[in-house]
């Protein structure tokens, strides 16, 4: 403890290079820390998705349609729990760059089924109670400034109604929030309204998907096999995935683009981390000599190594620390882009991986010169001087 | 010695010696590089994005859709309508064929290639009239469907990228099948990520009954789009909108192009602060090692902007160094490369190349510039302040 007066000293001979070291890892974590959120917002938050729940979707292709029949057929199979179902219904608000999702679901079972998804009891009951209530994500009514109470039309792309227009009108009666990872930006509206309301010949009695609780998540693959060879040689075929799977192609659909880029900026990140090290390091070969004189003094190897470690152990957590907590704090105060990036959150493990990344910065900037310095010979350094 | 001589002297002795600091002004270089590399390749991902979707778009096409659909895939028109359409003034014929084409638009899951999951791979189904509408499409292997079968022809990027589409194999989606007979390139539009088969046998296969989802016409020449675009619209019989084809194309690249290009701007500007750091630091150490020989100009009466412009001149150099360098490894590294994603209009699949172009190149060099004249400044001036007597005495 009392070297560190020494410590610091050292630590701030030459300040410009100190500041602009500490500057510079302090932006690499901060973008560590941004591009980890993007990553998880490329795999669209399949650590959340359930494995107990399963999509039941159209073996051709998901927007085909299938029969609401399926329902009870699928309920009345043993070991699962709830079904329902959804189907997409592609709502346009004012401009068609506005992109959300709206899906036409049951209020209930469908949210029952994702615990995760945290909704006040009380706006459950104002939904029953409105056939043309909708429900939305926080982060949507944020971006759009609705509240509850207020009455929202959206353009129907795919379905119209008996009269022919494409004018849908919705009443806000509840915002969802939910655990990090969940999709905020969802707008959820009850399916007997668009069945009842929409026109001819636009699939009146089908649905878009089933989700499908089953009761024992280790038997998904054999409940999916059941359910897919039920509906065999039917004019509408399907195909049994677990939510995960599902998520999971979905994500490995829009592909390569999420990888590829982060691909090129942890390579570039490293390079970074890899030349600020270097920086750190030259920083203590500079010192050879003065390390010389402390040894003359008596300081011990060990102890040297300790000072040395010290010194750029502070730089790294400083830097890398403060890159990291600001890297959290933009990210928990939500996505800049407005609805684009979701879900947008900096996952647990990816902070960890930071903190160790922190760490090994710290030692191998400080490690290399530092044993360096520990094995030479005082004469021959305190020649070099 | 002329002011312009001297400021040319000193920058030159300042370059000339950057191989003596070799270690430091190598972290400018591939700090400023690595900025150029992650700028040009990830907008080079959104060039190559939209120029798939816009090559797929001719000035002399329009395509027609029903009132309120923004895209094909949740357009319908039925089979008498489309027939109307077909009959609208200002068209392009082939003979007595009108150019007008009434096609459907569907997906087909099958396996991508490189991860082996299913993917939604675009199937259009097409009439006799549409390879007369897009004349840019070229079998390149095997022959033409014929039409009342289920024979289909595959585009190059498709063939490339799912499983089981090469000329010669059997596509089983349902209790459908399809012949794969030909390939086709398209100029490497999104087209080419299509499978296109007889719109009349994709009715049946899909329960379409007679419809279609867009009719997509050739013009006489793009000076007739108001004249067949009035036609539609007046028209009682029809509900129907009309777009030019090269802005649907275009409306349909917004969402990703712009995912990608505000994603690439912010990290390119987070990295930017950060290179901008680095190259500070490289000229704050040349100009500390340089003190003395700085000093040494000085007194023998060289002025203190030639000081300044050698400094920030040296910056530069060592800037537009690593642009040039992070500009060709993103060049060589990723244009033409070949990947696929999904487009969030229609949820289909696109496949698609990088495209490093001149212009981005241009821009990344020009951030390049930026970076090094931002990183030079501070030193440049603090070279300049030098007082002489003091530091001729440094070590």
């Amino acid at each position: 403890m009392k070297f560190l007066p020494l410590v610091w000293r050292s630590l701030w001979r030459r300040k410009v290079r100190t500041t602009f070291t500490l500057l510079s890892i302090f932006i690499a974590f901060l973008l560590f820390g941004v591009l980890m959120t993007i990553r998880s917002t490329f795999s669209m938050g399949v650590d959340l998705a359930g494995l107990d729940r399963l999509m039941v979707i159209h073996k051709i292709s998901i927007i085909m349609p299938l029969p609401v029949s399926y329902q009870a057929q699928l309920r009345s199979v043993p070991g699962v729990e709830t079904v329902t179902h959804n189907t997409w219904f592609g709502g346009v608000y004012q401009d068609p760059t506005n992109f959300f999702s709206t899906i036409a679901t049951e209020p209930e079972p469908y949210f029952s089924m994702y615990p995760e998804i945290h909704i006040p009891p009380e706006q459950m009951k104002a939904w029953a109670a409105d056939k043309q209530g909708a429900v939305v994500g926080v982060d949507l009514a944020k971006r759009f400034g609705w509240k509850v109470g207020d009455r929202v039309p959206l353009k129907g792309t795919i379905y119209r109604k008996k009269n022919g227009s494409d004018a849908w009108e919705f009443n806000i009666v509840g915002l969802y929030d939910g655990e990090p990872g969940v999709d905020k930006t969802g707008f959820f509206f009850r399916y007997d309204y668009l069945d009842e309301a929409r026109g001819p010949g636009t699939g009146a009695g089908t649905v878009g998907w089933y989700v499908v609780k089953i009761k024992d998540a280790s038997k998904s693959k054999e409940m999916a096999s059941t359910f897919d060879s039920m509906f065999a040689n039917s004019s509408s075929e399907t195909n049994t995935t677990t939510e995960k799977g599902f998520i999971d192609g979905f994500a490995k659909q829009v592909g390569d683009i999420g990888s590829i880029m982060i691909a090129i900026l942890v390579a570039v990140l490293f390079t970074i981390l890899l030349v600020v090290g270097n920086t750190m390091a030259q920083a203590v070969r500079e010192r050879t000599s003065e390390l010389a004189v402390l040894k003359t003094l008596g300081f011990s190897n060990g102890l040297i190594l300790t000072l040395v470690l010290a010194e750029s152990m502070f730089v790294a957590v400083v830097g890398g620390g403060l890159g990291l907590f600001v890297a959290w704090a933009i990210v928990s105060r939500g996505d800049p882009t407005g609805g684009l990036l979701t879900p947008f959150v900096l996952p647990q493990r990816d902070l960890l991986v930071g903190i160790g990344l922190i760490a090994a910065v710290g030692v191998a900037a400080g490690l290399m010169p530092a044993t360096g310095a520990m094995r030479i010979k005082i004469t021959d350094a305190l020649r070099k001087a | 010695m002329s002011f312009f001589t001297q400021v040319f002297a000193v920058s030159w002795l300042s370059l000339r010696t950057i191989p003596q600091r070799l270690g430091s002004s190598a972290v400018a270089v591939v700090g400023i590089a690595g900025v150029v590399i992650v700028f040009v390749a990830v907008l080079s991902m959104a060039q190559g994005f939209y120029a798939a979707m816009t090559a797929a778009g001719s000035p002399d096409r329009a395509i027609v859709m029903r009132s309120g659909a923004d895209d094909e895939m949740t357009s319908g028109i039925g089979g008498p309508e489309a027939d109307i359409i077909k009959q609208a003034p200002g068209l392009r014929h082939e003979g007595a064929l009108p150019l007008a084409a009434a096609e459907l638009f569907v997906l087909i899951d099958l396996p991508k290639l490189s991860t082996g999951t299913p993917a939604n791979v675009p199937m259009r189904g097409v009439d006799p009239a549409s390879f007369g509408v897009r004349e840019e499409a070229k079998l390149v292997e095997g022959r033409m469907l014929r039409f009342g079968t289920n024979e289909v022809v595959v585009g190059r990027a498709a063939a490339r990228s799912y499983a089981g589409l090469t000329v010669g194999s059997e596509i089983k989606a349902g209790q459908n099948s399809w012949l794969v007979v030909g390939m086709f390139e398209s100029r490497g539009s999104v087209a080419e990520t299509e499978i296109w088969c007889d719109a009349r046998f994709l009715q049946g296969a899909y329960r379409r009954g007679n419809s279609f989802q867009s009719v997509r016409a050739r013009l006489e020449s793009p000076q007739t789009y108001g004249q067949f675009k009035d036609w539609l619209t007046s028209n009682p019989q029809l509900n129907v909108s009309v777009r030019p084809e090269l802005e649907y194309y275009m409306a349909q690249s917004v969402t990703l192009t712009r995912l990608i290009r505000s994603v690439g701007f912010a990290i390119a500007l987070l990295m930017g602060i950060g290179a901008v750091f680095g190259a500070i630091l490289t000229m704050y150490t040349a100009v500390s090692t340089r003190t003395r020989e700085i000093a040494t100009l000085r007194a023998l009466g060289f002025n203190t902007a030639s000081v300044l412009v050698s400094v920030l001149a040296e910056s530069f150099g060592l800037a537009a160094l690593g642009g040039a360098l992070g500009g060709l490894i993103a060049y060589v590294g990723f244009n033409g490369y070949q990947t696929s994603t999904m487009n969030w209009q229609s949820f289909s699949q696109v496949a698609f190349a990088f495209a490093v172009t001149p212009g981005l190149l241009a821009q990344g060099l020009g951030y390049a510039l930026v970076m090094g004249l931002i990183g030079g400044l501070l030193p440049a001036v603090r070279a300049a302040r030098l007082p002489i007597s003091s530091a001729l005495r440094e070590l």
